[in-house]
């Protein structure tokens, strides 16, 4: 049992940073019908991102550990936010009106430039947080050990996703938002300048993405320029979880991927553990494509 | 022969090419004709993956999954059993060929985006699989060192100009062979479910059929690559067929141009070669590729050599 409430622990802490992630796929395929295969990359420069300025003197001392580490999470989310919305300019807007394969194509293009950017200026081996990065605080709760750095996940994924929800659901310009991802040109023709909510998506999916990845930078310590196609493609099966475009969805998606990897890495064996995530996302598209909240969309002919 | 180079040459053009390709390695060094053997071999790649990719516009991002398999294939049963790589040549391409058909069986139905997502996938999984050393088989992370080599009436090709004659001889038959393909029945079923697969269906084309024909046959091939690469290369490992071999044959087949045959050879001559030409740059070269790919998306969607039935899969609007 206490194997079991550890690995949930574990699992959600994971699932929380999958979900962040899941974010910035679902937003830009509830919005452009499409699956940025650059996504994950915008996680992994986020990481690397946290990583200058974790190292850098940022964390002097003159404000409490973890407060700077919100200022790291929010400078890299800044950072790759303004990545995303160059990269949307450069490479998907001059395709908006072409074949969705062609867009498809031009995302992997992406993908392998934000790789080897970033493999020429970081270098091409793991870099490692400085271990004095994360306090080493750990509570226990109820026989189960938690630590600090599952704490500071939960709060800062519970708090953007919160955010984003209420942003999306609360305010005229999630309104504006819902309107695009439902028709591009009754939306135009209600006033919303949809050039403008497309480069809003591309501002807040790689934000989120950025600070998953500082957060799972510092929990697991050890980041790489590669780990954006695992980590996008673990999201993107959580989004596809949740119904891809639907917001909510990702969320509870990321969380349960999250839960079901760690239970399977704590039960059965922990290298086979991608494995399980890949024959999940594999069963899911074979099965039920729409997902496991997601309604039935007839296919356009 | 001329006519049978699928028009993209003339008569001359392809005898000087041929000349060039026979003379070439008694003037150049063995390095030179390394990296030619290995274009070769993605040339072999690039070919089975345009028939998937460029013939009927199924993406498959997982490649070098079904290579994986020919190589493991030929490593294993050559050092357990010792069979003779000749033997082992159409067995892993069979074994290749049988993943594939099963694999993409259920699959196939996936609308392109989907399943570029499943053939990722699959490729992870396999390639896990064989770092995870199930059974003892595939010697883990270190894999498998494989001993023998092609033997002609005893003679063992082991040389670089060995490798290089055997490796294009393989290229010109394979070449020969898709240009006979193209021009039959289920080539042109390949395109015309590529082009547009409710028309092609309603015409009576069993399209799944078509698909699936089309996977498994580029699988096998790819399968049989699979046994020339173990014994050029000697030891097997995973880190050879990780996903961005596959992203290398993918971008291959589309800088090329999707279904064009002088496209793949290209497109692997600029993969493989020109990064050797440009040395002092070769840290750049994945940097410039992704870009070229972007590049290619925007200004020349058809490749850069297109095939003559192009395609339009890549050029027209769906629409939003």
């Amino acid at each position: 049992m206490a194997l079991f409430i550890e690995q949930l622990v574990n699992g959600l802490t994971v699932g929380a940073v999958y979900s962040l992630v899941a974010l910035g796929y679902t937003m830009v395929y509830g919005v452009m019908r499409m699956i940025n295969f650059a996504h994950g990359d915008f996680f992994m420069i986020g990481s690397y991102l946290g990583f200058t300025l974790v190292s850098s003197a940022l964390l002097g001392g003159a404000i409490p550990l973890w407060a700077a580490l919100i200022v790291v999470v929010v400078l890299s989310m800044a950072g790759v936010a303004i990545i995303g919305v160059i990269v949307e300019r450069a490479a998907y807007r001059p395709l908006r009106r072409s074949s969705r394969l062609t867009a498809v194509v031009s995302a992997i293009g992406v993908s392998i430039f934000l790789q080897n950017a970033v493999m020429l200026i970081w270098g091409p081996r793991y870099r490692a947080y400085p271990p004095w990065s994360v306090p080493s605080i750990t509570w226990q709760v109820g026989g189960i050990y938690i630590n600090f750095m599952q704490v500071l996940i939960l709060a800062v994924s519970f708090g953007l996703m919160v955010a984003l929800y209420l942003f999306v659901q609360r305010t005229t310009v999630g309104a504006a938002i819902r309107a695009t991802a439902i028709d591009h040109d009754t939306a135009r023709l209600m006033g919303i300048d949809v050039d403008q909510i497309i480069r809003l998506i591309f501002l807040i999916g790689p934000a989120l993405g950025a600070a998953a990845g500082v957060l799972l930078g510092l929990y697991y310590r050890q980041i790489h320029f590669t780990v954006g196609w695992t980590y996008g493609l673990k999201a993107f099966t959580a989004a596809i979880m949740g119904g891809i475009g639907n917001i909510p969805g990702a969320m509870v998606g990321g969380l349960l991927l999250g839960i079901l990897e760690m239970l399977g890495a704590g039960y059965i064996s922990s290298a086979w553990k991608d494995v399980f995530v890949f024959l999940i996302l594999i069963l899911l598209l074979m099965f039920r494509p729409t997902g496991l909240l997601g309604e039935r969309i007839a296919e356009k002919v | 022969m001329a006519e049978r180079m699928g028009g993209y040459l003339s008569k001359w053009g392809l005898h000087v090419i041929i000349g060039i390709g026979i003379i070439f390695p008694h003037v150049a060094g063995n390095y030179w004709i390394d990296v030619a053997v290995f274009w070769g071999i993605y040339v072999l790649l690039g070919l089975s993956l345009n028939i998937i990719v460029g013939e009927v516009g199924l993406f498959n991002m997982g490649h070098s999954a079904f290579f994986a398999i020919g190589a493991y294939t030929t490593a294993i049963l050559s050092e357990r059993f010792g069979v003779s790589l000749w033997l082992l040549l159409p067995l892993s391409g069979l074994a290749a060929g049988v993943a594939g058909y099963i694999l993409a069986k259920p699959i196939i139905h996936l609308r392109g985006d989907y399943l570029l997502i499943v053939t990722i996938g699959l490729n992870e999984i396999i390639r896990i699989t064989l770092l995870n050393n199930p059974w003892g088989l595939t010697g883990g992370p270190n894999g498998i060192i494989m001993l023998d080599q092609f033997r002609i009436f005893g003679y063992a090709i082991q040389r670089p100009i060995d490798f290089y004659y055997l490796v294009w001889a393989f290229v010109a038959i394979t070449v020969f062979v898709l240009i006979r393909l193209q021009r039959s029945r289920i080539g042109r079923c390949w395109n015309y479910v590529r082009e547009d697969e409710i028309a092609a269906q309603a015409m009576g084309i069993d399209t799944r059929w078509a698909k699936v024909v089309a996977f498994t046959l580029g699988a096998a091939i790819a399968g049989a690559t699979g046994t020339v690469f173990a014994a050029k290369l000697v030891v097997i490992s995973p880190e050879s067929f990780t996903f961005m071999e596959s992203v290398i044959l993918f971008c291959i087949v589309i800088l090329g141009g999707m279904g064009s045959i002088p496209g793949v050879i290209l497109g692997s001559a600029g993969m493989m070669v020109l990064p050797e030409l440009l040395r002092n740059f070769a840290q750049y070269r994945m940097l410039f590729f992704g870009l070229a790919l972007v590049l290619m998306m925007i200004f020349r969607p058809q490749g850069l050599w297109p095939s003559r039935r192009w395609t339009t899969i890549l050029r027209e609007g769906e629409g939003e």
